[in-house]
This record gives structure tokens, sequence and C-alpha cells, in this order.
């Protein structure tokens, strides 16, 4: 290779039905480096990616691999061409050992056409040790983490002798001890020529990978940057496309009465002795590394799973909650980590998304109020700022942001005292972020009460009044506002040091 | 840009396919045949289609929250020769019908408990009924048909102000599944379960009531379909009904049920019924091999789930494609 650009896109527009989705791309991606690509939800990203993997065909416009015109037909002809693409989502087969995983689809066959178990061992045990991972080829999937399992993606595109490697969002749902595993692994594929292209929301990561940024807004290409030349603030403001007056838009606001308190909380194998207290007008952070035991903390809280044994104490009256119905009764709400799992019904609209948490409010003795629906479904979604074509669009067509707001709204229609918050920036971009965090602001200043649980520390750090850490299923830690940085929290987070039980108080 | 058109653009295709489906098969069945439009054969046709039409109405119910019953055929030959005996014993209508309905909500509420508290699949759990609510039936009467059954009759052959007693109860079972649909929060609940059961759960609405009540609803029905049944053949039949869960499951589905749940109408329902009961007849008039009408019902229900896959995949595809990309 004597000239000096790995792959070159040039000119490359793509519509769908109605929309131009990408219009008139130009980038070219060096070898041997992290090229990052930063853009809001919609920007463009995923589809451009789509059409470099061969997931959609361009309308218009050339890709150039080593300098050579290529017309990259499906996804198994990218990866012939050198071009391989860790999907957000992982799709895999959980009941797969890890070498069927490396070969599926291209399994090697004896001269009888039988599988040739033999040299996949072979040649899986040798990928392995070149890698040097730790891996037992027929552990199977299931049994595995995220990030292991994203290793093992990466391992595969290493196995075709990949040039190009996309990933999508590959930190989103991995620890920060994961997450430095990862930046490792691409630092050693940097180091041997490989290109990553690389899609993050995730400020911080971006500016320590990368050698490169380029910037998406409404489908074009807005600015490409060396990382040296160019700072947080002014990437956020380019993919925004305006000012955003401050990341965190926190206010001091009155912190009242002791709103819950959990004493002794313990399920039994998951996590031991919680004890917490929270104010009105506060906003409680839970700090943690994935599978600290928050989320089970909270979804014992809400009614969604037993706990073993303690008591929960709300406005200091002690109350029994055995289900989620319960939960809401005594004004408890949950915003869910896993929005498509447990926070909306994708086929059903926006309308019936929205009222689902609190339907008894509009059948009036067994018969639906569609008018009351209908304009408690406008006035909130509309304060939440959603964007919808109508509201029986079904859910399922928006994107993530305004699908977490419709959820945020079905919530609000319930007005509860405390709203816990697992995770409610995942997956979403910038601008949407920010307006969550100003509805945060503006909840707490009504007097309610909010617990955030967050893998992201800036934002906790931004926006938490008190904190507490959680390492294996127990608190470690509780920091007042003035205590936060990074470090002090990984400390407790990471099971180093813990706090005395009772200096809580 | 103009998005909202096709989010309405597609609901509208979806709703009135049906329509569409159904009004195309009559007019070529008026065509084919000139008797077909004719006063009698279309009351003949309706209450033909009556009986499976009632489970198909239960059964839209259970597929919209996620779930189905294999054995409502069973269940109605069960509840039905109890009900004959019942009346032969007692002469009384009202006990006749309330045993029917009692037995076929006993054996619904078996279905429901098997399925939400002992978490038995759906399919698996009703499955099991098929066989038992069959075996019972064939044992309580000794395999024997239930004959003379006098009174009974009226019910599945008499009529009020000349509209047939089946018909008249298909349209108050239909009124009751579209009110419960449309209009109550147990029925929006179904269509949340069967959209999420998880997310439906974390939403506060009681998962595992809500089922049970879809199936003491179906168990109703399937009750009522029973006394019909038995006093239309004017006879206690233990081995009656066969596979009549699979007729209303096809209304069901080419109606526009969707079979992952938390999709389908009473209307639709109705329609896919009407569907069935036309191609019968059609085929019956036109003289078509018994064997060969059997393999078009089954190529009908392979057609109908393809379409449902194929318009989902299409909506999905236009309207996500659309409005993700331009929404922002």
């Amino acid at each position: 290779m004597n000239n000096n650009i790995r792959l070159k896109i040039e000119g490359v527009e793509k519509s769908f039905p109605g929309v131009k989705a990408l219009d008139n791309i130009n980038f070219s991606v060096k070898p041997g480096t992290v090229h990052v690509l930063c853009g809001e939800n919609g920007a463009g990203k995923s589809t451009l990616m789509k059409i470099i993997n061969g997931i959609y065909k361009a309308d218009k416009g050339k890709i150039y691999i080593d300098g050579e015109e290529v017309n990259v037909k499906n996804p198994q002809h990218a990866r012939d061409l050198g071009v391989s693409m860790i999907f957000q989502e992982l799709n895999y087969i959980p009941e797969m050992t890890i070498e069927e995983n490396l070969f599926v689809g291209n399994l090697p066959k004896t001269k009888f056409r039988t599988v040739d178990w033999n040299l996949i061992r072979k040649k899986t045990l040798k990928l392995l040790a070149d890698e040097g991972l730790n891996y037992n080829p027929t552990t199977r999937l299931c049994e595995l983490s995220v990030s292991d399992i994203q290793m093992l993606e990466i391992l595969k595109a290493v196995s075709y002798e990949s040039k190009i490697i996309i990933m999508d969002e590959p930190t989103s749902a991995i620890t920060y001890k994961e997450t430095e595993r990862l930046f490792e692994k691409i630092a050693q594929l940097k180091a041997r020529g490989t290109s990553i292209i690389y899609i993050s929301h995730k400020m911080d990561e971006i500016f320590k990978i990368a050698d490169e940024i380029t910037i998406l807004r409404d489908g074009t290409v807005i600015e490409t940057h060396d990382k040296d030349d160019i700072d947080i603030n002014t990437v956020i403001k380019l993919m925004v496309g305006r000012e955003l007056s401050d990341e965190f838009p926190k206010e001091e606001v009155k912190i009242g009465n002791t709103m819950l308190e959990v004493n002794g909380l313990t399920r039994q194998g998951v996590f031991h002795d919680v004890n917490f207290k929270v104010k009105r007008g506060e906003i409680i952070g839970f700090a943690g590394l994935m599978g600290a035991g928050r989320t089970e903390v909270m979804r014992c809280l809400f009614g969604l799973d037993e706990i073993s044994s303690g008591s929960i104490k709300i406005n200091q009256q002690p109350v029994n909650i055995r289900n989620v119905r319960d939960a809401i009764k005594n004004g408890l709400a949950m915003l869910s980590e896993d929005r498509r799992r447990f926070g909306i019904i994708p086929i059903r609209s926006v309308r019936e998304n929205a009222t689902l948490a609190n339907l008894p409010e509009f059948f009036y003795s067994g018969r639906l109020h569609r008018n009351k629906e209908n304009s408690v479904t406008a006035r909130m979604c509309k304060n939440m700022n959603v964007k919808t074509p109508t509201y029986e669009t079904t859910i399922q067509a928006l994107s993530g942001g305004n699908q977490q707001k419709v959820v945020l709204a079905k919530w609000m229609i319930c007005d509860p005292d405390i709203l816990i918050l697992d995770e409610p920036t995942r997956g979403i971009d910038v601008g949407a972020k920010y307006e969550i965090y100003k509805l945060m602001v503006s909840l707490v200043k009504e007097g309610k009460t909010l617990i955030m649980i967050s893998s992201e520390l800036p934002e906790l750090i931004g926006m938490c009044d008190r904190m507490y850490v959680m390492a294996k299923g127990e608190i470690t830690g509780e920091l007042q506002r003035d205590e936060f940085t990074q470090e002090a929290i990984m400390k407790y987070a990471t099971g180093f040091e813990k706090q005395e039980a009772n200096s809580c108080e | 840009m103009n998005n909202s058109g096709l989010g309405i653009w597609s609901t509208l295709t979806r709703r009135y396919s049906i329509i569409l489906v159904l009004a195309f098969l009559i007019i070529l069945c008026a065509v084919l045949n000139d008797n077909f439009l004719s006063a009698r054969n279309l009351t003949n046709v309706s209450r033909q289609i009556s009986v499976t039409t009632i489970l198909a109405f239960g059964e839209t119910i259970l597929i919209i929250c996620g779930m189905l019953d294999l054995s409502s055929g069973s269940v109605l030959a069960l509840a039905g020769v109890l009900s004959v005996s019942a009346y032969k014993g007692t002469e009384s209508m009202a006990i006749a019908i309330a045993v029917a309905i009692a037995v076929a909500v006993i054996c619904n509420i078996i279905n429901g408990i098997l399925i939400t508290l002992l978490k038995a699949p759906p399919f698996i759990a009703t499955l099991s009924m098929l066989a038992m609510a069959r075996g019972a039936a064939l044992f309580y009467t000794h395999g024997q048909n239930i004959y003379q059954i006098g009174g009974y009759k009226i019910l599945g052959q008499g009529s009020v102000i000349g509209i047939p007693i089946p018909i008249l109860f298909l349209a108050a079972t239909m009124v009751v599944t579209w009110y419960i649909l449309k209009h109550t929060c147990f029925g929006r609940s179904l269509y949340a379960i069967g959209g999420n059961e998880e997310a439906a759960n974390a939403s506060g609405i009681n998962v595992d009531w809500n089922k049970m009540l879809a199936f003491i609803i179906n168990g109703v029905f399937v009750g009522i379909a029973g006394v019909l049944f038995m006093s239309r053949v004017n006879a206690g039949l233990p081995n009656g009904a066969v596979g009549f869960e699979f007729q209303a499951l096809t209304s069901s589905i080419i109606g526009g049920t969707s079979f992952s749940g938390g999709i389908g109408t009473a209307g639709g329902t109705l329609a896919g019924a009407f569907i069935v009961g036309f191609l019968n007849n059609i085929m019956n008039l036109a003289n078509i091999n018994s064997y060969i009408q059997q393999i078009i019902r089954g190529a009908i229900i392979a057609l109908a789930v393809v379409y449902d896959i194929w318009s989902k995949n299409r909506r999905t595809r236009s309207v996500i494609g659309a409005i993700k990309e331009s929404s922002k």
C-alpha cells in the first residue's frame, strides 16, 4: 500500500421513502487508526455503516478500499473485502459453544462432507492463543458476559483478516473494566495496521481512543478533525447544531423531609443488607459496576422481584410492596434500563403506551373515556417534547430518545412521589439526554424524589446531590456532592474500600 | 416532511384489507353462482359458521394476549353432552345452559391455572386439555351418542322474528368481544400483555389475573357454542366438534389477529369467519371434492400468516425507515 487511505467514501447518498438519510457523504479512514463517528441518533451513522457493510445499497456515490473502487453486495461480500462490523446489539445463539460461534456459517468440511470438528478445534485454539484470550473452546456463550462475547466478535473479525472493523457503540452494555480491556484490544489491532471505525455517544471515551473524529448531522458530514484539534464542547455543538448552555442543567433545590427509607434490604444471593435514605427534592445516584446489584435493589423496591428480608418506609410509614401495583399505589415509578424489554409495547400506539400504567383513570365504570385519554396523552407528550407524527403511530417507529420520553410520560401521568431512573439516557442522543436532565431538575423542583442509576459517571457527578456506591451486592460507600470524583467512586465501586455502615448517617 | 401519511396509510390498509378481501370474495361468489346471494343461502352460511365463529371470538381474545386454546372443540363436546344430559334429567333449558357454561368455564380455569400459576406454555396446556376433555366426554357417555333430546333442539334450530337463534348468539358474542377489546381496561390490558408481557407487568398490569379472565370469557363462549352445536345436530355427540378449534383459529388469523400477540379485533375475526364460511359455501356449491377443500383451507391459513408477517415487515421497514431517519 503506498497510498495512505484505507477506506474512502465519496459522494454517497441514500434515500428512504420520503427522506434523504444521507446526502453527499465524503470521508476517509487511514490504516492503523481509530476513526470515530459522532452524531445524534438519526444523523445517519448507522445507515452509512450499513452501506459500507453491504446491508443497504447507496443510491449514489463510490466506496474505495485501498484505492480500489468496490461495490459491496452483502455483508458476506464485505467480509471478503476485509470489512467486519460488530453490531451494538450482538446477535448470537446462547446455546452455541465458542468454537461453533466462531465458525458458524463457515464450517470447514471433511472429505465426507461432514463438519471437520478437529480442524475447528485446532483453529480456535490457535486464534485464542494468538490473541491472548483465555477461553475454553467448548464454553457455551450463555455462560459468558456481554464483554466476552464482544471479544469473540472481534476474534471473528480477526479470523477473517479484516482490514476495517466497524464497532457500533461497543461499550453501551459493558463495564469500565471491560471497556479498558476493549481499548487495549483496539490498540493491538491498530498496531497491526487494522482500521477501526468507532461509533459512540460517550464523549470521554471518544477522546480517549480517537485518532480522527468525523461529525455527522442530518445525513451530512459536518466536519472531520484530528482529535487534538477539537474539544468535547465543540463536538457536542457540532453534533447538536446548537449550543447546549451546559452539559448538565443542575440547579439547587430545597431538600425536604425523608421520603424513602430502606433498611436491611436483602435478596438472597443477589444483594445484602442494603440501607439508604432519600429526601424530598433530592436526586440520589447509584453508582457501581455492572452486576453490582443496583438494578436488582430497585427492582425489589418496585415490586418486580421479591425481597428475602428488610423493610421499606415511605413517608415514615412502613409499606409492604409485593408487586408493581403496590409500588405504584405507594407513589413509586420506575424507568427501566432495558426499554425494549420492560418499557414499551412495541406494536401498540404512543397513546396506549403513554396511558398504560394508569389505565383505570381512563376507564369510568368499565368504559373507556377516549377524549380524556387523548388530551392527557397530548399534554404529557408535549411536556416531554415527544416528536411523533401522530399519537396513533406505533411506538416502535419512534427513535430511542422519543420512545424514552413516552415511557417517562407514562410515569408522569401516574404523578409519582419517587421516581427511579435506571440508566435513563442509555442509547439516546445528546439532545434528548439534555431534555431528560432538564426534566429531572423540574421534577425535583416540584418536590419529587429521584433515584438515578447510571453507568456514566459524568452524568451521575453532574446531576446528583448525593450518591451511593455499590459493589458485589452491597453498598460500599456514600458520597456527598462535594466529594464526587471519579477516583472516589471507582474506589468504592471496585470494592477496594468500604465505609463503615453507620457512617452513612 | 410528511410522514404522518405513511403511518395512517399502513394502518388503513391493514384495517380494511380484510374487508376488501371479503367484498371481493362476495362478488366472485355471486358471479360464480346465482344462488349465492339468496337470503336463504346467506342465512345458511351464517348459521353454519355461528358455532365456530363464537369459538373464534374466544380465540381472538386469547391470541391477542399471547395465548391460544387448542381445547375448545373438545371442551365444547364435553360441555355439550353434559348439558344435553342435564336437560334430559331436568327438562330445564336454563339449567342445561348453566351446566354447559359452568363445565366449559371450569375447563378453562384449569387451562388458566396451568398457564399462569404453573407457567405451562399455552400450547401444551390446552393440548393436554384437548385430550382430557374429549376423554371425559367419551367416558361420561360410554362413547354413545345421546338421542331424543326433545325441546333442546329449539336453540339450534329455532328462530326469533325470522332470525335463527344461533345468529343472534353470534351477534351477541361479537358485541361482547368488541366491547371488551375496545372499551374496557381489561381489553386494553390484553393488548399490552400480548404486545410485551414484561413491560405490561412492569407498568403495573396484573398479567396473571387478566390471562385468567381471558380464559374464563373463552369458557363462557365455548359453553354457549356447545349448547348451540348439540341442539343444531339434535343429539349429544361426544365425538362431535372435532377440529373446530382449527376453524376458529383460522377465522381469527384470517381476520388479522396476529399470532405473535397484541393485534386483533372482533370485527376482523367476524370478517375472517365469513371469508372461511363463504369459501366453504362456494366450494360446496361448485361441487369441489371435499378432500381438495381441505387442502385449500390449509393453504389459506398459510396465506393469511404469510400476509401477516409480510405486512408487518413492510410496515416496520417503511415507517421505521422513514420516521427514524427524518424525525430529528
